[in-house]
This record gives C-alpha cells, structure tokens and sequence, in this order.
C-alpha cells in the first residue's frame, strides 16, 4: 500500500479507533450487557494496531506473514470471546465490517481528491478485511461448539442422581436424550449404588426421557441385565404411553423387565418384592 | 492429521509377551492391566480390555498352540490408547465371518470370545489365512465406550 | 437335611484351578449333601467367557444333585462386560453379598440347612 496512506493511517489511529467506537455505538452492537465498554475499547485497538501493522508492513501480499498470522490470531481471540460472552453472529461479523466501513469512510474523506489512489487502498483493505471476516465466522462457531460441548458435560454430571427412596431401594430418574456416552456414566453410577447401600431392587424412572429408540431400550436391556448378575432387580417406570407405542411398534422386546407406568407404582412393586407392607395409622 | 480414524498413529511403548502355556495368561493380563493403569483408563475400560484379551490368548492357546502377543501405548489425534496385537502361526480360521457370529464354536464352548471380544474394545481387525496363522488386533482407547 | 456351602474365590484363577473348582465343589456337594452353593466373587476383577461357563457349568450340575448356586458380590464393571460380552449366566441365582446369598437360599429351600464355608485359591 501507498506509503502515503499507511502513514496517515498510523497517525491518526487514535481517532480512527473513536470513530470506529462511535459506529460500533450506533449500530447498537456494543451490547454493555454482555462486555464492558472498556473491555471492547482495549479489544478493538489491539485489533485495529494489528491490521494497521499488516498494511504497513513490507509483504502485505504475503498471507503466511507474521503480521498477517498475529492479527488472525487476534480476530480468533475476539470472535471466541464474544461467541462465549453470547454475542450473536450477527453482531460478531457486523463488528469486523464495523472496521473496514469506518478506514473506508476516513480515506474517503482525506483522499477525495485522488481517485487511483482511493480504489487501490479501498481494494486492499477490504481483501484484508473480507478474509478476516472469514475467520471470525469458523472461530466464532468453534467457540460457540465448546459452549455446547461444556454444556452437555455438565447436564450429563448434574442430571444422573441416584436417590435412595428406601432401605435396600435405589431410584434413578433419567432426565434428557440418553446416548452412549450418557448411559455409561449413568448405568455405572447406578450400579455402583447399589452396591454401597445394597440395595436389591433399583428404580429406573425414564418419564423424563424425550424418546425411546431401539438403541436407547438395548441400553436399557443391558443395564437391567448387568444388575441382575450383580444380584438386583430393576423396575423401569415413567412409561408414557407414547413411549409404550413406539417401543411395540419397533418390536422391541421388554418382556423380561419388569415394567411400570409411574414411579409411585414402581414403589408399591418394589415394598411387594420386599415383603413390606405400607399401611395407613390408626388415628386415636 | 485429522478425521475419524485418518490421523496418523504413534507407538509410545513397546513391548512383546510369548505365550506358550497357560500361566503366560496371567501374566499378559497383568500386563495389560499395568499399560492400562497407566494411561489413566477407568476401571471399567480397563475391565473391558483385560476380558478381551482373556478371550484372545485363550483362543491362541487353544486353537494355534501359542503365539506372540505385541502390547503397544499408541496415540493417535492427542489420544491415548492400548493395542495388543495376538499373532500366531496355527491352523488359521476358514471363515471369518462364521466364527464372528455369536454361539459359532468348533471348540464346544460358547463360541462368544471373538464377537464379544470386538463389543469390549474400540478397534478390532482380523487377518487369518488356513494352513498359515491369524492375527488379530484391538485398540481401547482411553475414553473409549 | 442339608448345608450349605460357601465357596470365596481369591483371586483371578489359572484356568487349571478354575477346572479343579468345578470337580471339587461338585464332589463337596455329593459328600456334604449340600443344598445350597454360595460362590462369593467380590475379589474377583475378571470373569471371561471361560470362567463364565464354568459358573455355569457348577450350577447345571448342582441343580441335578438337588442344589441351588448363587453367585454373589460380582463388581459392577464385572458385570457390564461380562453383558458386553454376552454372558448372561442363565442358570445361576444372583445377590448382592453372602448375607443376601444366605437369605436367597433360605427363602428357596425352607429353613433346615447348616451353613459351612471353604476357601479357594492361593491367598496373596
Ligand atoms: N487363533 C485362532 N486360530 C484358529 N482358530 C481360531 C482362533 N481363534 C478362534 N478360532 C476359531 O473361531 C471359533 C470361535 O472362537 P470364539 O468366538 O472365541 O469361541 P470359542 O472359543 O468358544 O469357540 C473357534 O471355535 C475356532 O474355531
Ligand atoms: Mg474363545
């Protein structure tokens, strides 16, 4: 780039960045909500240094430059940092094009006069731009992946308790889609229940369970099975009645387990196995 | 160097066990336990992969009279895992294919090792050839299902 | 009238020692007029198909010679594998400790049995 525009550039940065600000505000895309003002101020220079940098530099043509590798690196930070702070994409493409709108409004104005050398810079910085546009868009979803990532990690630790509902019985209210990596954890979770308080008889409740596919009943088949060997009875209660359609329309077979609709008569199966009896007192 | 199962593979450690009677599978076992342990793999991977290489040494045992087992910590996309690698120079298995099928047996038991084998571990692959051996390799990875 | 009979496995067994509980335990239950097999496994980190058809195999047997076997304390990682692997020990009565055992072959067989116990393997 002309060395004429670079040094205009670099002397006027900090009123380049104000304006930039300024835009940014009235686009309402500052979002205070979600990041200080501060905090977008101090992001936007160190963006802003580095794209200046790149122009400057010598071999502003060269992608593989270690300017142009430093302000990618600083677009990936900013663009994963909003996807975490829940800055929409929108919001996160329209701040970059923010930028390049603002250089192109401030070079409009100094060098009105100078046709050639206007279209040459404005070419060059929205190829700069355009490309750093494209980075904040794979970043900002690969931010926005370990959000959800983080997420079912934590719904899948937080939503598998086994409740001790009586002497010698378990229940294990499964709550959300149970995949493989989900039933892992919550069929050794419950065995392992069972076997610190001894319990015999273990509760599944699945109401809270959205579907029920084959895979979903083999993994249950399997859970039932291996607490079986362990010495356990399962009953497996909160069976919808849409849940029973589509189990006996797949052609799945339950028939070994035993079965409940609720919760509350899975307890009474349970007391029976038991040979416990649960009666109401006389009142005096 | 991404994509499932495209990423190359490196071997950490090697190591070779000869099995020829029936006390060398306690020792692979300990073995594979100690590999195990030592990749930070949960008690039931480890579980898994023990019975699995159980089934395997006891099948070389018994139908090919012995072999080499290869035991490997291998890497593969940043992740850890165990390989063995069961190698013997028996009669070899004439189809596949039939002796993966749960309850298949020439030996009159339950004919579950090979097809359970493969549901306990994350990788399995089969090479035999009649009259001239059979290999087989497993991979539990460290996370694995 | 009969005992029962209560059988701790120790350790992972050689296949050999496997074998030789399978004849032992047998000949105890003829000679013991056992009617109840306790085999408690809560040490034990492994059961393969082998081991696996041999439990199998104690229980067939004990049930022609009138007696019922538990097998009690499998470990839950046990267990999930020995279901990945598709052993399902049909034949063979389950619970979650001796204690429970106990109760089991109580319930099963009325209440005129002696208990009596053993250990197998090589303590280590
Ligand atoms: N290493 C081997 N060499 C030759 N044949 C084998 C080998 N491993 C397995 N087989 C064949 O495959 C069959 C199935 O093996 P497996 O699934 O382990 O069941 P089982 O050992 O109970 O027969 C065996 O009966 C045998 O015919
Ligand atoms: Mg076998």
């Amino acid at each position: 780039m002309q060395s004429e525009v670079t040094k205009f550039l670099e002397k006027n940065k900090q009123s380049i960045l104000t304006q930039w600000m300024t835009n940014l505000a009235e686009d309402h895309i500052l979002r205070e909500e979600l990041m200080s003002n501060e905090k977008s101020r101090q992001q936007s220079e160190e963006l802003l240094l580095a794209v200046l940098k790149v122009i400057a530099s010598d071999n502003f043509k060269n992608t593989e430059s270690q300017e142009h590798e430093s302000v990618s690196d600083i677009i990936s930070e900013v663009s994963i940092y909003r996807a975490r702070q829940g800055f929409t994409p929108r919001e996160t493409a329209t701040y970059v094009l923010s930028l390049k709108q603002t250089l192109a409004e401030v070079l409009d104005k100094k060098f009105a006069g100078d046709a050639r050398l206007l279209y040459e810079s404005a070419r060059e910085l929205n190829q700069l731009l355009d490309s750093l546009s494209i980075t904040t868009f794979e970043t900002f979803i690969k931010g926005r992946e370990e959000v959800i990532m983080r997420q079912t990690d934590e719904i899948g630790e937080i939503s598998t308790p086994v409740i001790r509902v009586w002497e010698g019985v378990v229940a294990l209210p499964i709550i959300g889609t149970l995949d493989s990596m989900r039933t892992q954890t919550v069929v050794e979770g419950l065995l392992q229940e069972i076997v610190a308080t001894g319990s015999s008889i273990a509760i599944l409740d699945i109401s809270g369970v959205p579907a029920v596919d084959s895979l979903v009943a083999q993994h249950l088949i399997k859970t039932v099975s291996a607490a079986r060997l362990m010495g356990a009875e399962c009953i497996i209660s909160g069976i919808r009645p849409e849940i029973a359609q589509t189990i006996v329309h797949l052609g799945i077979d339950l028939s070994s387990i035993k079965t409940k609709a609720t919760l509350a008569s899975a307890l009474k199966l349970a007391f029976q196995m038991l040979n416990l009896e649960v009666r109401r007192g006389e009142r005096k | 160097m991404s994509g499932k199962g495209g990423g190359f593979m490196v071997t950490l450690s090697k190591d070779i066990i000869e099995i020829t009677r029936e006390q060398d599978v306690v020792t692979l076992r300990n073995r594979v336990k100690e590999l195990a342990v030592k990749i930070g793999m949960s008690l039931l991977g480890q579980t898994k992969l023990i019975t699995a290489a159980s089934e395997l040494v006891r099948n070389m045992l018994r139908y090919a009279g012995g072999g080499k087992v290869t035991l490997e910590v291998v890497l593969r996309d940043k992740v850890t895992g165990v390989q063995l690698t069961f190698a013997d120079e028996g009669p070899g298995i004439a189809d596949i294919r039939l002796a993966m099928q749960d309850g298949y047996s020439t030996g009159k038991s339950l004919g579950l090792g090979l097809p359970g084998t493969k549901r306990l571990v994350n990788e399995f692959s089969i090479q035999s050839e009649v009259g001239k051996g059979t290999t087989i390799t497993v991979i539990r990875w460290k996370n694995g299902l | 009238m009969g005992s029962f009979l209560l059988v701790t496995i120790q350790v992972d067994l050689y296949d050999r020692l496997a074998l030789n509980l399978e004849t032992d335990l047998i000949r105890m239950v003829s000679e013991t007029d056992a009617r109840g097999v306790l085999i408690d496994i809560s040490a034990v980190g492994l059961v393969d198909s082998f081991m696996g058809r041999i439990l199998n195999n104690i229980a067939t047997m004990s049930r022609i010679m009138d007696a019922e076997t538990v097998v009690v304390g499998m470990q839950p990682a046990v267990a999930i594998t020995l279901v990945e692997l598709g052993l399902t020990l049909a034949g063979v009565h389950t619970a979650l400790n001796v204690e429970r055992g106990m109760e089991l072959l109580h319930k099963r067989l009325g209440s005129d049995v002696r208990e009596g116990g053993r250990f197998y393997g090589n303590s280590e």
